[in-house]
């Protein structure tokens, strides 16, 4: 097992990553830049290289002041966390041509799961079920008028150059298709500054749900379970929960089987989850490969006993993994909150500042994963989470409560959070009653 | 993107658009692109005359009224506090 290793990331990733190899007896160089300084992961770490200037293309980005620092104080693995360089084969690759082990997927899975087109190709030859359309550009309104009656309505208008919502349409029927892609393409022009659209079937009151797999180099694979993750406020997951209330035990199997022929089909060892959309009628369709640790880790591991990040340290090691399919146990409920440093009352503004008064929950049944303590000055250069909330309860209801119990207690001034939010989706029946889906927060208000 | 017209009278013929928010400058789209405005630069209210970033969010800051850039304040991708003056625009 690896003696050192160094962390390539910053904020509560960091710190839960360094917390691990701690368990495991590994010595961790944790890396910060000139914002960092004091930042809690420099703290826990057993030593910390400064590797640049504030902003993230001048330290937490640059792949040779990392694998320099790696090599100046001997540390013999990267873990990259997620974001940064976490699904960024060249980095992967630089590592190893370093004598470095990248705590993740080979380079190569990572450029595969990263390139979406390619890994469209895959699962469509694999039998994999994905959202159908979206193969090419729309260049006639008569292409658009096949295209969708061979997807059947409703259909989505898409723009190429970018998301966020314009140049987007659902249309509903034929008599819609052709003034929904001139106000689409037109919309789509002055956000992105290219007009291609394409088309896609539209999935209706559609959940976000992953399975969260394991794979070792020695063929062994196992899944989860899954993570719902439908509270979501432009593309960005707000709230997590595992398992989901929409999930049952055979179309928990199917996913994660389907899952798990994904990851062989592409070689991918490590941890990593398979995004899916799922329908109101549990049609599923595979979205995409994230070839990382997420950021809703935890819940997995409160219902299943599995620490993640040592599983992923062993398979990076070589080892086997210390659990199969038919032992994976799951007991109880778990959501999680990313609370941000964002303004709920003024548009989720961000809010950088100094963290003051600063009580965070605890009890039975809470944890907490921050980088968050009094007097710390959340810095405006990275993103804008602060803390993850996490409650354990033995149902949905009971882990319900509980988070109510833990978000009453957070008190922290100097800066904005998002928890009134939080206290608000708790409050709300749907959610109560999880009628939930990746439109939820539309539906839930202004200034929300 | 939200339009912020942050704007401090500064004479009757100047005035000094402010940073909203505590971030970083930029003075281009992209690195790769050309800024948004020089000095001596004449511009129309409602112009986009630079970017703050905070927390990976981008916000565009526009001329609250027409003029020519009279100076600029802080560097390409320097930190700027909230209430910081950046650019100092006369008015036409």
């Amino acid at each position: 097992m690896f003696k050192k290793v160094l962390i390539a990331n910053r904020g509560e990733i960091a710190v839960r990553i360094v917390r691990t190899c701690k368990e495991m007896g590994i010595k961790t160089v944790g890396v910060f830049s000139d914002a960092d300084k004091e930042s809690l992961h420099v703290k826990y770490a057993d030593e910390a290289v400064n590797i640049g200037k504030p902003l993230s293309k001048k330290s937490y980005l640059r792949q040779d002041h990392i694998i320099q620092a790696a090599k100046e104080t001997g540390a013999e693995a990267i873990h990259p966390g997620y974001g940064f360089l976490s699904e960024n084969a060249s980095f992967a690759e630089a590592c190893e041509s370093s004598g470095l082990v990248f705590i993740g997927p080979s380079a190569k899975s990572i450029a595969i799961a990263g390139n979406k087109s390619e890994a469209r190709k895959t699962l469509i030859d694999l039998g994999v079920q994905v959202i159908p359309g979206g193969e090419g550009i729309i260049s006639s309104k008569e292409e658009a008028m096949n295209l969708a009656e061979r997807l059947g309505y409703p259909v989505i208008i898409k723009a190429s150059g970018g998301g966020g919502g314009r140049g987007m349409r659902i249309i509903n029927d034929p008599s819609a298709l052709a003034d929904g892609l001139t106000i689409a393409s037109g919309e789509a022009r002055t956000a992105f500054g290219n007009p291609d659209v394409y088309l896609e079937k539209y999935i209706e009151k559609p959940r976000h749900i992953e399975i969260q797999i394991l794979g070792d180099n020695h063929g062994n694979y196992v899944y989860l379970g899954e993570r719902e993750c439908s509270i979501q406020k432009r593309y960005q997951k707000l709230i997590e929960e595992a398992p989901s209330p929409f999930v049952d035990e055979s179309l928990r199997k199917k996913m994660g089987e389907t899952a798990i022929s994904v990851a062989r089909a592409i070689s991918y060892t490590n941890a990593g989850t398979m995004e899916f959309l799922v329908d109101a009628q549990k049609n599923v369709y595979f979205m995409e490969v994230n070839s990382r640790i997420q950021v809703e880790h935890p819940v997995t591991e409160m219902i299943t006993g599995v620490d993640l990040v040592r599983q992923q340290i062993l398979i990076a090691g070589g080892g086997r993994l210390e659990l199969e399919q038919d032992n994976v146990r799951r007991d109880g409920w778990a959501i999680e909150c990313r609370i941000n440093a964002e303004d709920p009352e003024d548009n989720f503004m961000p809010s950088p500042g100094i963290i003051d008064n600063l009580i965070l929950p605890g009890g039975p049944g809470v944890r907490v994963d921050t980088h968050i303590y009094e007097n710390y000055e959340v810095p405006s250069f990275y993103d804008s989470l602060i803390c993850k909330l996490i409650v354990w309860g033995k149902d949905r209801g009971r882990a319900i409560s509980r988070m109510q119990r833990a978000l009453s207690e957070f008190r922290v001034n100097g800066i904005k959070v998002t928890v009134p939010f939080h206290k608000r989706v708790f409050q709300d029946r749907d959610f109560i009653q999880g009628n939930i889906d990746t439109h939820f927060l539309e539906r839930f208000g202004n200034g929300l | 993107m939200e339009q912020l017209k942050e704007g401090q009278i500064m004479s009757p013929r100047t005035y000094k658009v402010t940073a909203p928010l505590t971030g970083t400058f930029y003075r281009a789209p992209s690195p790769e692109e050309r800024p948004f405005v020089e000095i001596g630069q004449r511009i129309n209210a409602g112009d986009v005359v630079c970017i703050i970033e905070s927390m990976k969010v981008f916000t565009e800051l526009r001329a609250d009224q027409g003029g020519v850039v009279k100076n600029i304040l802080v560097e390409d991708e320097d930190a700027v506090m909230r209430n910081q003056e950046i650019i100092e625009i006369e008015v036409a």
